[in-house]
Order: structure tokens, then C-alpha cells, then sequence
């Protein structure tokens, strides 16, 4: 059990987080500092939240693509409720975020199940459409700090017990999902579609239909998401967190998610999401370009995949009575 | 005696091909052991043999495909080893098999010539003369075909025609046709046989695999018989009949390995009436009851796993009801099957059994969720109790019940995927080819087993290709042919000759 624990991938991660943090303390130790740790959490949380909501996606054999154009389109229509009827209540906000978020998530869902699409190209698609759906909602405009109410940008910072909201938000979404994922029936049934779907489908279990429940929690997380990035950073447009769904793709990849279904949990996403979170906030204090930046994202997660499939690679078929246990 | 001397004479020859002694192991099943087969130029070969007899490790072995672990593969006398599929295809040996390997994106002149095509300036491939001598070599067998077609748009008889080419493409002296005429109608058959005959007087050597006497009779020169992997006799077709082939095939001791059992039937459980499906099966009914084992005898591609997986809910039927317990029950879906106390313990363990990634109880317990949870939590405790429970009945051996499925051997993961069925408390339980591919040892516990679970009350439906089996377990046998039941024995009637006669229609 020990030994089991000891060779996971999210202990791997962890040491591999710990020694990142480690090596980038023994020449700037403010960066380990607390405070700073926590900075670094709360900037990491989007990422976190849109992880968390990934990898039940990514569990069932899908990808969502849509993640971030989902989270950029609520964020503008919030944003633009907000500038409208300035009277209407943060829970409100909130609830609309959410439930348009998993609307969109459901649009997807709903044409892999029915349809019979492959995710990538469903999700590629209406990514370009939410995009473009922003487009046509805001003509183009920029929605600024001096627009949005107080309370509709101060939520996101609200302080409980030293942390902003922000983060406790993604903490909570975090314990949920491990809930969700090892204790709830359709939990389950992720693993199950994506571990084996023919083997799934006999034992009674709807592939089509885990599959819209994945899609549309993802998009109900990254609509809150889309609430709180707009209100933190207290601007919309168009392209607010373009590109943001590789982020989130590599984010599960790192933690150990397998793409090919079945394999991965919440924590892996998290620390995933973490540890590229701690590269993009220490490689500017340590002073590295932007462009190297990207390329050690990039290694990452080549490295990741490398480990995590030679850790995975079975090692021939298990014929000899006494090998069945030594694994 | 005119006949005995052309027979004399032709037997004289020198086989092209000749397989002596070939063994073949896989782990723990002897798929071969010491097989002969000689193929001669000019004569078309017939091989015979049930389901699971060893015809098709023979064509992999000789295509290069398998190796074999022990005999010698003699080409024109001499021994050769085929390493790999284009050491066969360099000696000559191409098999045109049951479903064609082609590939569907690409045009037909690609598809006789890919892995050969001929090459022109700086190696790069000549597309004029891949053209014209597909259109030749098409011209040849009769087939009106244009290369440049893809092959996706032809339909399943030119598709064959298109692998025939191919076959003469790479200048073959050995054919092997893999039951060539199990998709085709009987016209096409017609022009297959005469497409035979041209390739005989072209001197080739043809192995022919079917499982329908009328065609073997037609079309053959010569026989090789074939039983569990052993090789039975062989001869001029014309010095044998078709019920000693049969008796040649089936004939074996088959009464000691079977577990005894008394047969106590119960209530009628189950009624199926009037199945139609637009393409697979059609007009199915049947009644079973508690406590029996309704053995499903067919060919391999008799319908009986489409029945089968549309009884359970996966596919639907254009028609048909189901009864179970006299009322009706409608299955739309696994989910509804299973609620009814309807399961199905798939042919393909591999790809439909288990859930290898997931530990030994979450498998066991993934079709009983709803009896292990709590206001929609989980509750693990239960799982591993239920886990626990059906496992040790079936003397599964694991270190923990939270070991992957994934290690654990053959055996054992069929062993997580029946106890996974039995703890949902079905009252009918559907097994296919329960023991196809595993060990005889496996083979008696799993027929044990199911002698248990009959004689406990539950209804049982064996789908087997194998005919001991069927024999030896079954108290009343649906003999499937072509989408149909063709019989419904019992007693004295169901003895090998009359499950093989029903199966291939003779």
C-alpha cells in the first residue's frame, strides 16, 4: 500500500513541484515565502477550476476545446448584465455564469452523444462559435474596469481567513470533484466509459450520456470561471484567455490524466495545474524570457507523458501464476 | 479403374507447399499439433474442420503471420521459414480471406499493387503502369472493375474480386481462399467457382477453407481434415462422402469431461417471440426455463451474438417482444435488461469484459451502483462486501480486492467479469463461447460453474461454436443458421451429425 502510494504519479508530482520550488528558493527564497505561495495559488486557480472540469471530460475518452472561449463569452455577458443592471446581486451573477456555462457545455455534450461527432472537432467548432458569439454581443467592445459595480469586481478578492475567494472557490471545486469522482455513481462511470467503453456499455452504463455529464460540468466550471477572471482582472473582450484551453489540456496531461480515457484524478489535475502555475510565476522572477517560458511549458509536459507511459507500459501478458501478484 | 489410375497419376506429383509435423502453442492451448497438409499445383485443396479445429493458425502460419514452434514448412521440397508476411508473399502463398484485408480509403489499382507497385524515375511510383496492368490483370478474372475506383464504393463481391487480383498481382503459385463465398450470392459463387478453374488450369495450387459441403463437393479436388488442432486424414475427395467427412470432423469421444447434472426444470422465466432484425436475424422465438441450459449451436457468422446482443439491449430489433416471468418486459437499452434480470457475459472478454484500468471490487460492483449507494454517495464498505461475497464463490485468488484487473491473468479477469454478473441477481444469464480461448483446465471449472448455476435455478443461454460443449452441457440446443433458426433438438436427436448437419444445411 506504502509502495503503491510512494510510485503514484501525483506523489511523483509532488516531489517534482516540491524540488521545482526548492531549487527556485535556493537563489530567490521570497519566492517560498507564504504570502508569495499563496499569490501564486490564487493566480493558479482559474487554471485549477477549468483542470478540475477537463479532466472529467478527458476521463471518458472526450477533450473540450471550448473551455476557454466558454469562459470568455460568460465573462461578457456578465459582464454586460452587470453594466446594464448594476443592482443585480453577486449570487445571481453567479448563477447565471454557472448555468450558461454548463448550457454551452451541454451544446457539446449533446452533439458527441447524439451526433455521434468526434469531441475535437464538436468542441473546436463551437469554440470558434463563442468566440465569435462575443463578437456579435459586444461589437467589439471592450467592457472596463470603470463600467462594472464595486461588488461585481470586488468578489473574487473578498478575504476569508487570509485567502482571497478566488481560491477558495477553486479548493472547493476541488474537494467536490474528488467526491464526485470516487464516491458518486457517475464518477464511476467516467472511469468506466473511458477505462473500457464496449465493457461500459454492457454493464448497462450510457457511454453517450456520461459523456454530455462530463461536457457539461466542464462547461458549468468554466463559466463560474468566466465570472470570476472578468472580475478580477475587471475587463472584457473578445479575446480574454485566448488559448487558455492548451493551458488547461497540458495542465491535465501533466497530471498524469490519460488521454487515451480512463485514468487520472482530481488531484492530478490539480497538482498538474499547479506546477505549471509555479513556472509561469517563477520563470519572470528568475529572469527568463517569455520564449523560454513556453518552450519549459512545452518540456513538461513531453516529459510528463514519457514518465507517465513508461510507468503505464504493461509489461506482457501476466501468464505465470507467480507474476500475477508482484506488480 | 480408369479413375484409380488418373487418381494414381496426379497423386504422383510433387506438392508446391507442404506443412509436416507443424506444432503451434499458444499458452495453454496447443492450436496445432503436428498438422500435415500438402498442396499441389493444379488442384484445389479442401480444408475441413469445426470451429477451433486449427484452419486458421494453418493459414497464419503459412502466410508468415505465426511462426510455428516445431515441424517444417517444405516449398517445392525444400525447407523454409516464412519470418514474416512478405517472406510468404516472395515464395508465393497469398490468402484472399473471409473479410477482406483492404484498405477502403484507396483506388483499386492501389490496392493490388500496394507494398509492390512498380516504380519508375528516381523510384518514385509509375501511376500509368499501375494502371494498365491492374486493368489487365482485372480484365483477366472476367471482373469489369475501374482501377481508380476507391475501394470503399464497390460492393462486397468486387471488393473480393479486387483481392483475388491482387493475389495474381505478386505472380502466386499458392492461394489460400479463407471461406471466400460467405458474403457472396449465388451468382457471384457461380463466377468464383469458374474464377477456381481458371487459376487450377494456370497450374496454381489452391487451398480452399469452407464449412459448406455442397462447394467442397463442386469445387475440390482434394480434402485435408483437421480436428482440435490435429490432423484426421486426408484423400481424393472423389473416394469419400459426405458423412464420413462429417463423421471425420466430429468424431471423438465427447461424454467424459462433462460435468453430470440432473436437470430440474422450473417456471418458464423467459419468452422470446418473433425477433426480426432488417440484416442480421430474423422470425426468432423461443421459450426457456429455470434450472436449463439452452445450448446455441451455428457457424461462426450464424447471428446468433447479433440475437443475442439485441435480446440484451444493445442493438434493436425491428420487431419482437420478450417475456420474462409471463409479462411483457421492453429492453431498450443494457440498463433495462439487466433490470429485468436479464445479463450477458460477452464473447469478447478482452474489449467488452472488463474495465482493466479499475480495481477488482469497483468492477465487480459497476452494474449494481444503485444496491451500493446511499443518498447518491457510495458507500465503499458495501462494495467490497458485495465484491467479496461473489468472488470467493467463484474461488477468485487475489491479493486484495483493490488489485487492477489489469494484473491479473486470463483466468482470473473472467472470473471478476462473471462474479460482476452474478451480483446483480439475474434470473437468465447469457454466456458466449464461455470457454472460447482458454485452458481445459479453466474449461471444466467454467463448466462446473455453470452446471452450479443451473441446478441454483438460474436460466442459462451457452452460446458455443464448439460441439462437445454444446453436447455436453446443453438440455435442449437452437441450432442458428444464416440469420434463422434451422432446429431445435433435444435427446436423442442432438448428436454431432445432426448440430453439423442443421448448422451448414445439408
Amino acid at each position: 500500500m506504502l509502495q503503491r502510494l510512494l510510485s503514484s504519479r501525483e506523489t511523483l508530482l509532488l516531489v517534482a513541484i516540491t524540488v521545482l520550488l526548492a531549487a527556485i528558493a535556493s537563489r530567490f527564497p521570497g519566492f517560498v515565502a507564504p504570502s508569495n505561495l499563496a499569490d501564486v495559488f490564487n493566480d493558479t486557480s482559474p487554471l485549477i477550476l477549468l483542470a478540475v472540469g477537463q479532466m472529467t471530460v478527458i476521463l471518458t475518452k472526450c477533450i473540450d476545446l471550448s473551455v476557454a472561449a466558454n469562459l470568455a463569452l460568460t465573462g461578457m455577458v456578465v459582464a454586460m448584465i452587470n453594466v446594464s443592471f448594476p443592482g443585480v446581486p453577486v449570487a445571481v451573477i453567479l448563477v447565471v455564469a454557472i448555468s450558461l456555462g454548463a448550457l454551452m457545455g451541454m451544446t457539446n455534450g449533446l452533439l458527441v452523444w447524439k451526433l455521434g461527432i468526434p469531441p475535437i472537432v464538436v468542441t473546436l467548432g463551437t469554440m470558434t462559435i463563442f468566440r465569435g458569439i462575443i463578437f456579435l454581443i459586444s461589437d467589439g467592445k471592450w467592457v472596463n474596469s470603470h463600467e462594472m459595480s464595486p461588488a461585481f469586481k470586488a468578489f473574487p478578492r473578498a478575504e476569508i481567513l487570509g485567502l482571497p475567494v478566488l481560491s477558495w472557490i477553486a479548493i472547493l471545486a476541488v474537494i467536490v470533484f474528488s467526491i464526485m469522482m470516487t464516491r458518486t455513481s457517475l464518477g464511476r462511470a467516467a472511469y468506466a466509459v473511458g477505462g473500457n467503453p464496449h465493457a461500459a456499455t454492457y454493464t448497462g452504463i450510457s457511454v453517450g450520456r456520461t459523456q454530455f455529464w462530463a461536457f457539461t460540468l466542464s462547461g458549468a466550471l468554466a463559466g463560474l470561471t468566466g465570472y470570476l477572471w472578468v472580475s478580477r482582472y475587471a475587463v472584457s473582450y473578445v479575446d480574454i484567455a485566448s488559448g487558455f484551453e492548451l493551458d488547461v489540456v497540458a495542465a491535465c496531461v501533466i497530471g498524469g490524466i490519460s488521454i487515451a480515457g480512463g485514468i487520472g484524478t482530481v488531484g492530478g489535475a490539480l497538482l498538474g495545474a499547479l506546477f505549471l502555475g509555479v513556472i509561469k510565476n517563477a520563470l519572470p522572477v528568475i529572469d527568463v524570457s517569455p520564449f523560454w517560458q513556453l518552450a519549459i511549458s512545452g518540456a513538461a509536459i513531453i516529459i510528463a507523458v514519457a514518465v507517465n507511459s513508461r510507468a503505464s507500459r504493461t509489461k506482457g501478458r501476466i501468464i505465470l501464476k507467480s507474476a500475477e501478484h508482484a506488480v | 479403374m480408369l479413375m484409380q489410375i488418373q487418381t494414381e497419376a496426379v497423386t504422383q506429383t510433387a506438392p508446391i507447399l507442404a506443412l509436416d509435423g507443424i506444432t503451434k502453442t499458444f499458452p495453454g492451448v496447443k492450436a496445432l499439433d503436428g498438422v500435415s497438409l500438402r498442396l499441389f499445383p493444379g488442384q484445389v485443396t479442401a480444408l475441413v474442420g469445426e470451429n477451433g479445429a486449427g484452419k486458421s493458425t494453418v493459414v497464419k502460419t503459412l502466410t508468415g503471420i505465426y511462426q510455428p514452434d516445431g515441424g517444417e514448412i517444405l516449398v517445392d521440397g525444400t525447407a523454409t521459414r516464412f519470418p514474416s508476411a512478405q517472406h510468404a508473399a516472395d515464395a508465393g502463398i497469398t490468402a484472399i480471406h473471409q473479410e477482406t484485408v483492404l484498405f477502403d480509403e484507396l483506388s483499386v489499382a492501389e490496392n493490388i499493387f500496394l507494398g509492390h507497385a512498380p516504380r519508375g524515375k528516381f523510384g518514385l511510383i509509375d501511376w500509368k503502369t499501375m494502371q494498365r496492368r491492374a486493368t489487365e490483370i482485372l480484365t483477366s478474372i472476367g471482373a469489369e472493375i475501374d482501377p481508380t475506383h476507391r475501394l470503399r464504393d464497390l460492393g462486397i463481391a468486387n471488393k473480393h474480386l479486387v483481392a483475388i487480383a491482387r493475389a495474381l498481382s505478386i505472380d502466386a503459385r499458392v492461394v489460400i481462399m479463407d471461406e471466400p463465398t460467405a458474403a457472396l450470392s449465388h451468382k457471384e459463387i457461380q463466377e468464383l467457382y469458374e474464377l477456381v478453374e481458371t487459376l487450377k488450369a494456370q497450374g496454381k495450387a489452391i487451398l480452399f477453407i469452407s464449412h459448406k459441403f455442397d462447394e467442397i463437393f463442386r469445387i475440390a479436388d482434394r480434402y485435408t481434415v483437421f480436428r482440435d488442432g490435429q490432423f484426421v486424414g486426408d484423400g481424393m475427395i472423389s473416394d469419400v462422402t459426405e458423412a464420413e467427412l462429417v463423421k471425420m470432423m466430429v468424431g471423438r469421444d465427447v461424454s467424459q469431461v462433462f460435468p453430470q447434472r440432473e436437470s430440474h426444470l422450473g417456471d418458464e422465466v423467459l419468452q422470446v417471440v418473433g425477433y426480426d432484425h432488417p440484416t442480421e436475424f430474423a422470425d426468432i422465438g423461443f421459450t426457456l426455463r429455470r434450472g436449463e441450459i439452452l445450448g446455441f449451436y451455428g457457424l461462426v457468422g450464424a447471428g446468433r451474438s447479433e440475437f443475442m446482443q439485441a435480446l440484451f439491449g444493445i442493438t434493436r430489433p425491428s420487431k419482437g417482444v420478450t417475456k420474462i416471468d409471463g409479462s411483457i418486459r421492453i429492453i431498450r437499452s443494457p440498463a433495462d435488461a439487466i433490470g429485468n434480470g436479464v445479463v450477458y457475459v460477452p464473447e469478447d472478454r478482452g474489449k467488452q469484459g472488463a474495465i482493466t484500468a479499475l480495481p477488482i471490487f469497483q468492477n465487480v460492483t459497476l452494474p449494481s451502483l444503485a444496491r451500493t449507494s446511499h443518498k447518491g454517495f457510495l458507500r465503499m464498505a458495501e462494495e467490497f462486501s458485495l465484491a467479496r461475497e461473489y468472488t470467493r464463490r467463484l474461488d477468485l485468488r487475489a491479493a486484495s480486492l483493490d488489485t487492477e484487473v489489469g494484473n491479473l491473468s486470463g483466468g482470473n479477469q473472467q472470473k471478476v467479469v462473471i462474479a460482476k454478473w452474478l451480483a446483480t441477481q439475474p434470473k437468465v444469464i447469457i454466456l458466449d463461447e464461455p470457454t472460447k480461448g482458454i485452458d481445459i483446465g479453466s474449461k471444466a471449472a467454467v463448466h462446473e460453474f455453470m452446471a452450479e448455476l443451473a441446478a441454483q435455478g438460474l436460466a442459462v443461454i451457452m452460446v458455443s461454436s464448439e460441439i462437445p460443449e454444446i453436447l455436453g452441457m446443453s438440455d435442449r440446443v437452437i441450432v442458428m443458421r444464416e440469420g434463422r433458426i434451422a432446429a431445435e433438438l433435444a435427446g436423442d436427436d442432438l448428436t454431432p451429425e445432426t448440430l453439423v448437419r442443421h448448422a451448414a444445411g445439408i
